[in-house]
């Protein structure tokens, strides 16, 4: 069991987000692992562990002044946080670390103190993916959602139903980037970014960043933190293929099938006993395949289960209640902000808080089906 | 941007040899007797190191694709696609000899190869059967 041990016990994100150009990479990293800190009541002296996905975990506890024995630099895209927590949780059970820091960064949209991109063309993406024009996010995330859409006999606009329910919790949150209510009309006649996919079908770019606090859960109940603990109950993590191309399975996500039921297996609960859900959307064929993916759904039901309202407030699986990538925020690596959302919905903090809610489930997504990775948290200790 | 140049490793070479002289050619595996893409120097199923290089037919059918309207690496519409070749593997190609318009490009539809120069590599492209 590696979670029932653990509890996320301080988290935050940056003060602001959006366009932060007065803030480096490394200063979006301190300012949420100072906050975060502070959350759970915790001195930043006390961190012993850190773990973070980019810059390296060495440059950003050099810049806090931490003095770590133990260091995790897993970085397998946007996903990596949720990995970086399953991780930590691990230490904890086994005594590496008592206290660890998890954070993020990314000026997405200023490029500030940001990494440039490395000159990759030798490598197998280099080779057979990037020569055809596949090269950015939109270019190349994207390329499946055609088959998954064919396979299950439907038009595009099940892509635009996605944009037009996230966008519903988004609205009114003055943290989020998104806020204008929109039809599946207008979501078809946004400016045109790679056929199917409109403008607002793709992720905002925004400068943010999150951290969270973690240590076992015993330690947990001495601490005085501004905010009670949350548990992680399960978790997993799966590799997919670095190359688009060759996923195995172009209208399914192997990935997420199988870090998903680790995850729930682990916290021995099954997908009807999940009362929230927190599904990365870089783009709005994401949820459609996690829906399916997960279990949540049969196949072929995810569009009509979107589009009927069942991912809404009154939904049976309230699902991206901060409005996601989609709409409220998406630094590059959004994976850090949709656990911060299950975190405030679990500590009953949330801008659109849901009522009685116990178990959240996060699905993370590395890179263009890259990586996966699920979490399973509680407000309720096991 | 400029466009990418693939930069072949001794595990590609062969396949680059190949599309320099016109011919799309797979890695086999010799105990499972099917191709695998991209090249390695062992099969990805079985773990074999006995690889043999054969021509494919060229012939392909459409999976999945994108038209994209942003500047990578020109200003016209550009159709990124995933298509199956009839040999079984898929790959990332464009495609071509089509308007870049959805109601051109039915997925499944038939298609075949050909192959472009890009800065002294030779890239495998599809278009439409006949349309060379
Ligand atoms: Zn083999």
């Amino acid at each position: 069991m590696v979670g029932a041990h653990a509890a996320i016990v301080g988290a935050s994100e940056t003060a602001s987000l959006g366009a932060l150009p007065q803030m480096s990479v490394l200063e979006l990293h301190a300012e949420a692992a100072r906050a975060a800190a502070a959350d759970a009541g915790i001195s930043m002296s006390e961190i012993d562990g850190i773990a973070t996905a980019r810059p390296l975990p060495l440059d950003v506890a050099h810049y806090l002044g931490i003095n770590a024995r133990w260091i995790d630099g897993t970085a397998v895209g946007g996903t990596s946080f949720l990995l970086h927590v399953r991780h930590a949780a691990a230490a904890i059970a086994a005594g590496a670390a008592n206290v660890v820091l998890i954070s993020h960064g990314e000026s997405g949209r200023s490029r500030v103190g940001a990494l440039g991109a490395p000159d990759d063309s030798a490598t197998p993406v280099g080779q057979f993916d990037k020569p055809y024009g596949a090269v950015t996010p939109y270019s190349t995330f994207t390329i499946p959602a055609m088959r998954f859409l064919h396979e299950r006999g439907l038009g595009v606009d099940a892509l635009a139903s996605v944009v037009v329910e996230q966008r519903k919790w988004a609205i009114g949150n003055p943290r989020a980037a998104r806020t204008k209510p929109v039809s599946i009309e207008d979501v078809l006649a946004a400016a045109p970014i790679a056929y199917p996919f409109t403008k607002d079908m793709c992720c905002v770019v925004t400068d943010g960043g999150g951290a969270l606090i973690m240590t076992s859960a015993e330690r947990a109940a001495d601490l005085s933190p501004k905010s009670p603990p949350v548990y992680l109950l399960g978790a997993g993590e799966a590799n997919g293929s670095p190359l688009v191309s060759q996923m195995p399975d172009l209208g399914s996500f192997e990935g997420f099938r199988r870090s998903s039921a680790e995850a729930l297996a682990q916290a021995g609960i099954g997908t009807g006993d999940i009362d929230h859900f927190m599904g990365y959307d870089a783009f709005a064929h994401l949820p459609l395949y996690m829906l399916e993916d997960i279990g949540f759904v049969g196949r072929g039901e995810s569009a009509a289960f979107v589009a009927d309202g069942q991912t809404g407030r009154d939904g049976a699986l309230p699902m991206n209640t901060n409005g996601g990538g989609l709409s409220y925020t998406h630094t590059g690596m959004y994976g850090m902000f949709a656990i911060q959302e299950s975190v405030r919905q679990l500590r009953g903090t949330a801008f659109n808080q849901l009522p009685d809610i116990e178990l959240s489930l996060v699905q993370g997504v590395g890179g263009f089906f890259w990586t996966s990775g699920t979490l399973v948290l509680s407000n309720r200790q096991p | 941007m400029n466009p990418a140049v693939p930069v072949p490793t001794p595990e590609t070479l062969p396949f680059w040899e190949g599309t320099a002289m016109g011919e799309l050619r797979l890695p086999w595996c010799v105990p499972c007797g099917a191709p695998f893409f991209y090249p390695r120097r062992t099969c990805p199923d079985c773990g074999s190191a006995e690889i043999e290089w054969r021509a494919a037919s060229g012939r392909a059918t459409l999976q999945s694709y994108i038209i994209n309207h942003r500047p990578i690496p020109a200003g016209d519409p550009l159709i990124i696609a995933i298509v199956k070749l009839e040999e079984g593997p898929r790959m990332m190609t464009n495609i071509v000899n089509v308007e870049p318009v959805p109601e051109d490009l039915t997925l499944d539809m038939a298609l075949e190869v050909a192959f472009v120069d890009r800065d002294g590599q030779s890239l495998a492209v599809f278009g439409p059967v006949g349309s060379w």
